[in-house]
């Protein structure tokens, strides 16, 4: 322990920050506080116009600050506990992009007062008097856009941090405002609320897991710095080698219970399907990414040295996170429950790429999440606009015909569907390309084991999301009361940029690779 | 070459004109049979240009060539270019949509929904497109692009137009090309860290004969992509999706699964297959002939069993792509023209049977045979038409296929005697089932109808869709030298990368320039 010690600081100093490298970040916490006090003051009527102006204003504000300032102020500051590389950039503005696209589709109002998707007052019982007094007294949630603007904060810092500490505290701001934001939907509230729950106590229970995981690392190399980690088990002594893998282990787990590895995958289902529709896209999209890029970043900066003692644990759940979530979204009757299986299966493939380690890995890593989260984002945006009787159609049965109905939205839709089963000419095929190739090239025979489960798992969800095209398109409507309502013009641009993405990604992922290869490198 | 990128012209072709139907107003979408018939007939035209302008006596093996990058990160290039086995099937998509677009004209009804009416027409255009890319690339990724993307025009088509059981059938027709395609990207994304590497490594040239690797890692190679073209051909035992899809489907649609689609599973096996991995390929012929013979055998006696006239001729093509892979694992020249022109012949063959069959439930309205019975004394045009396309279908001599089972036969025999000599017994089984079926279908008592319902013989629309079809038969039987100089040349070359030579002569084997026949 005394070298341990010795390492660090005899007394507080304060840190340097390069500004120009976090401004994104502080961009969007400031939007969020600000959010808040608009909250507390501005009159009620005016909130949501207010709110969804300020964060859509922030958002961009952040893309282009990241895009202009920070791209050119590659570095790891604040202490050493970020690190602004090129994977960084490239998810924070990709987490940006995802951020603008929820924004949009939560403020969709279909006409009314306030946002559709938020209950008006999330304290209230559901069904009980206190709520349609609410509701008549024209009360809406619209704190759910600075808690989106926390989570999209938090997201940013995970992405970027370099620091076990850092880490989790990133972890923990953006894992609790969506916790609220899935307790408020508007209908359906028990639902709503039962998720929130499930995915609090779990993602406690997680965050557990990662903090004491992050404990026996500090234990062994003297510090929770990821370099450092890197350092001691380059330099590893033996002294304290017993504490190495089981701390490994446990960041790990915290981490893959975020994207929804099996056997951490227990939440997603409940919590895809009780939150708010524009949200569990927003949270699939957006906490996959940032997930995934804590995940890389400890991967391949902080324990990489290690990996040949854990990399086979991560392969088997790989493997398992594919098949599970392939085959569970078979019997799947909800389609939000089948898009949160199908996500399952997304996070399984993604993994694959994750453990080529090598830089082409987090090339295809990171096309994949930009790839998958803009079809996510577009999908639940979809499914929001599909009701029957006012509330969400969500039943498969019910989305029988739609393909007759509503031919744009139900051709939108297969297309999406086509780039999640990974069809050529669609972002789904080259994201899979860019994630599998590494894995064959690099990842030695349990890459292509992998690849080989994958390619099948891939063939099975194909199954369930080309029936979910026979539904749509060669079934009879069932009852004539399922509607897709008309969206406004936020969810519009939505969907379309999220349908145009998938297509460009597909038909030419030349630039976004280019770009996603020469910034992934990690700066050590 | 010099002057216009006829490849891609006929790619762009097809899509734009399927563009222009699916936005026509639904007022006027009488026009989509139109204008699909005249985009059908561009792209025929500009494919027997390219046709014009191909040379078979030059040494380059990919003529009309174009390549440009298109994901350099992938080593994919968007790259184009045919050789006389690929230009051939093009050109046969090409003679076969718009006989096909005929042979649909009223497949809706007088009155069917315009909205119907218009993605009928402009999906039979996309395939189209993908059909022409598919033989057309000259890039593997690119190739893949195609193979996978063309099953959705055919899903929408078999799962939207089909029969009562369509839904059952597009799925399964979806599976278990996706299973297929799914393994062979696992070998596609394999082959390329195999091959040369770099920015263009996915192209066929830098990949002929260039594939590295343990001879471990090349079989399993081979295995990928063979399982792929296998369940495309389709052979026993993954040949199950076949039936279903051909007899759900619509007639029109049946013609270019089975008659240009499911080629690109032989194709494939002869370009990838044999070009990339012919150490590999030689290891697998034993199994793969087994395999071969007794999808010659084992179609033609579901053929013989079957009670469904389009499921009969689903499994009579089952039968002869048994033959074609025959002919290609036997590597020998003779057999190896032989397939390439048996490719051809097949599809002009299945052509004709679909379509008159299909003409022939439409007059009846089932596709059980039991239900027919003494048809020529009613539509006597029908039943001649039917016989003669039949006969090829059998291999007469004089009509077309006669001549590529024969090569086919004769060059197996060259090298595998026995293989040869238990296929033939397809050949006898073949007459088998047509016959049978003409007899069933066509002889005995002229059948009692309502008097205002006798059908009517094939109107001037339907022998326009037959007699192209027939004219086939007869040119490619006896004048099958053009095809065959087309093809020759790159059978010879695949061969040449296998590294093996015809076997000593016991007679000439010029047998294959087919000129002295």
């Amino acid at each position: 322990m005394t070298a341990a010690l010795t390492t660090l600081p005899t007394a507080f100093e304060a840190v340097k920050v390069d500004y120009s490298a976090v401004a994104p970040m502080l961009v969007v916490v400031a939007a969020a506080l600000i959010g808040v006090l608009v909250e507390a003051f501005a009159p009620r009527t005016q909130r949501h116009a207010i709110q969804v102006g300020l964060a859509l204003v922030a958002l961009v504000a952040s893309f282009a600050v990241l895009v202009l300032v920070s791209v050119d102020h590659r570095t790891v500051t604040v202490g050493g506990s970020l690190a602004i590389d090129g994977p960084a950039l490239f998810l924070q503005g990709t987490l940006l992009i995802f951020a603008i696209l929820g924004v949009l589709t939560m403020s969709e109002r279909f006409g009314g007062r306030s946002a559709d998707a938020f209950t008006p007052m999330g304290a209230a019982t559901p069904g009980s008097p206190a709520e349609s007094a609410a509701d008549r007294a024209g009360f809406a949630t619209s704190e759910a856009f600075p808690l989106t603007m926390f989570a999209v904060f938090g997201m940013l810092m995970f992405v970027a941090a370099n620091d076990l500490i850092t880490m989790f505290v990133a972890l923990e701001v953006l894992s609790l405002p969506l916790y609220v934001l899935t307790g408020l939907a508007r209908r359906r509230r028990l639902l709503s609320q039962e998720a929130s729950l499930k995915y609090f106590l779990l993602g406690a229970f997680s965050s557990a897991f990662f903090l004491f995981g992050a404990a026996l690392l500090y234990g062994y190399a003297g510090s929770s710095d990821l370099v450092r980690i890197a350092q001691a088990i380059s330099t590893a002594d033996g002294a304290y080698e017993g504490l190495l893998l089981p701390g490994v282990v446990l960041v790990l787990i915290g981490l893959l219970f975020k994207v929804g590895a099996v056997p951490f995958h227990s939440w997603t289902p409940d919590a895809y399907q009780g939150a708010p529709t524009p949200v569990t896209g927003f949270m699939a999209a957006a906490t996959k990414l940032a997930a995934f890029g804590a995940i890389l970043r400890l991967a391949y900066v902080g324990v990489e040295g290690s990996r040949l003692e854990w990399r086979l644990g991560v392969a088997a759940i790989a493997v398992l996170t594919m098949v599970v979530g392939a085959v569970l979204s078979v019997t799947q009757t909800d389609i939000k429950r089948l898009l949160a299986y199908s996500s399952i299966a997304h996070a399984g493939f993604i993994l694959v790429g994750v453990l080529a380690f090598d830089v082409t890995g987090v090339t295809g890593v990171m096309f994949y999440l930009a790839a998958y989260g803009l079809a996510t984002i577009a999908a639940f945006a979809i499914v929001f606009l599909v009701r029957s009787g006012g509330s969400e159609a969500t039943h498969l049965s019910q989305w029988a015909g739609l393909g007759r109905k509503h031919p744009v939205i139900a051709g939108i839709f297969a297309l999406l569907l086509l780039a999640f089963a990974g069809i050529p000419l669609t972002s789904g095929f080259t994201a899979k390309f860019a994630a599998f190739a590494p894995a064959i090239s690099h990842g030695g025979l349990a890459g292509i084991i992998m690849v080989v489960v994958g390619v099948l798992a891939s063939a099975v969800t194909a199954f369930v999301y080309f029936r979910l095209i026979v539904l749509m398109y060669f079934t009879e409507p069932t009852g004539d009361d399922v509607v897709a309502l008309t969206p406004s013009i936020a969810s519009t641009i939505a969907i379309t940029v999220g349908a145009l993405g998938t297509v460009i990604l597909g038909v030419i992922p030349g630039p976004i690779l280019d770009l996603a290869g020469r910034v992934s490198q990690f700066i050590q | 070459m010099s002057g216009l990128p006829l490849l891609t012209l006929m790619l762009v072709v097809p899509l734009v004109g399927a563009a222009v139907i699916w936005l026509l107003p639904n007022a006027s979408s009488r026009l989509s049979k139109p204008i699909a018939l005249g985009v059908s007939l561009l792209t025929l035209a500009l494919a027997l240009l390219a046709w014009a302008r191909f040379d078979s006596g030059s040494s380059d093996r990919y003529q009309l060539t174009e390549t440009h990058s298109w994901i350099p990160q992938f080593g994919v290039s968007y790259a184009l270019g045919v050789d006389g086995i690929a230009l051939s099937l093009i050109v046969m998509a090409a003679i076969l949509t718009p006989i096909c677009l005929l042979a649909a004209w009223n497949d809706l009804g007088e009155d069917a929904d315009p909205k119907r009416e218009k993605t009928y027409f402009a999906l039979m255009l996309v395939l189209l497109t993908f059909m022409v890319g598919v033989f057309a690339a000259r890039d593997v990724f690119l190739f893949y692009v195609f193979f996978e993307a063309m099953l959705i025009p055919v899903y929408f088509l078999i799962g939207l137009f089909g029969g009562p059981r369509r839904q059952y059938a597009a799925v399964k027709f979806i599976l278990f090309s996706l299973v297929g395609g799914l393994i062979m990207l696992v070998a596609v994304i394999a082959l390329y860290f195999q091959g040369p590497g770099g920015e263009q490594g996915f192209l066929y040239e830098a990949l002929e004969g260039a594939v590295g690797g343990s001879t471990a890692t090349q079989r399993w190679l081979f295995l990928g992509f063979f399982i792929a073209f296998a369940i495309k051909a389709p052979m026993w035992p993954v040949h199950t999706w076949l039936p279903d899809a051909a007899s759900e489907s619509r007639p029109a649609t049946a013609v270019l699964l089975v008659g240009v689609l499911d080629k690109v599973g032989t194709f494939g096996m002869l370009r990838f297959c044999l070009g990339f991995f012919p150490e590999a390929s030689k290891w697998a012929t034993p199994v793969v002939l087994t395999l071969a013979v007794i999808s010659v055998i084992y179609g033609a006696l579901l053929a013989i069993g079957s009670r469904d006239i389009m499921r009969l001729i689903a499994f009579t093509s089952i039968s002869h792509f048994g033959f074609i892979v025959m002919g290609i694992f036997a590597m020998t020249t003779t057999a190896g023209g032989g397939s390439a022109l048996y490719m051809i012949n097949h599809g002009f063959s299945t052509a004709g049977l679909f379509l008159l069959a299909g003409f022939l439930i439409s007059r009846h309205g089932s596709q059980r045979i039991a239900d027919y019975g003494g048809w020529q004394r009613v539509t006597p045009v029908l039943a001649g038409t039917f016989l003669v396309s039949g006969l090829s279908s059998l291999a007469l001599p004089g009509l077309s296929s006669y001549v590529s089972e024969f090569l086919v036969l004769a060059g197996t025999f060259q090298r595998y005697k026995w293989v040869a000599a238990i296929a033939t017994i397809g050949i006898v089984l073949a007459a088998l089932y047509i016959l049978l079926t003409y007899q069933r279908v066509f002889t005995g008592p002229r059948p009692e109808f309502a008097a205002d319902r006798t059908p009517r013989d094939l109107g001037v629309r339907e022998k326009v869709v037959v007699a192209p079809i027939i004219a086939s038969f007869l040119l490619l039987g006896f004048f099958p030298k053009p095809v065959l100089d087309l093809v020759n040349p790159a059978v010879e070359q695949t061969l040449k990368i296998v590294g093996v030579t015809d076997p000593a002569p016991s007679h000439p084997t010029n047998v294959a320039t087919g000129s002295d026949k």
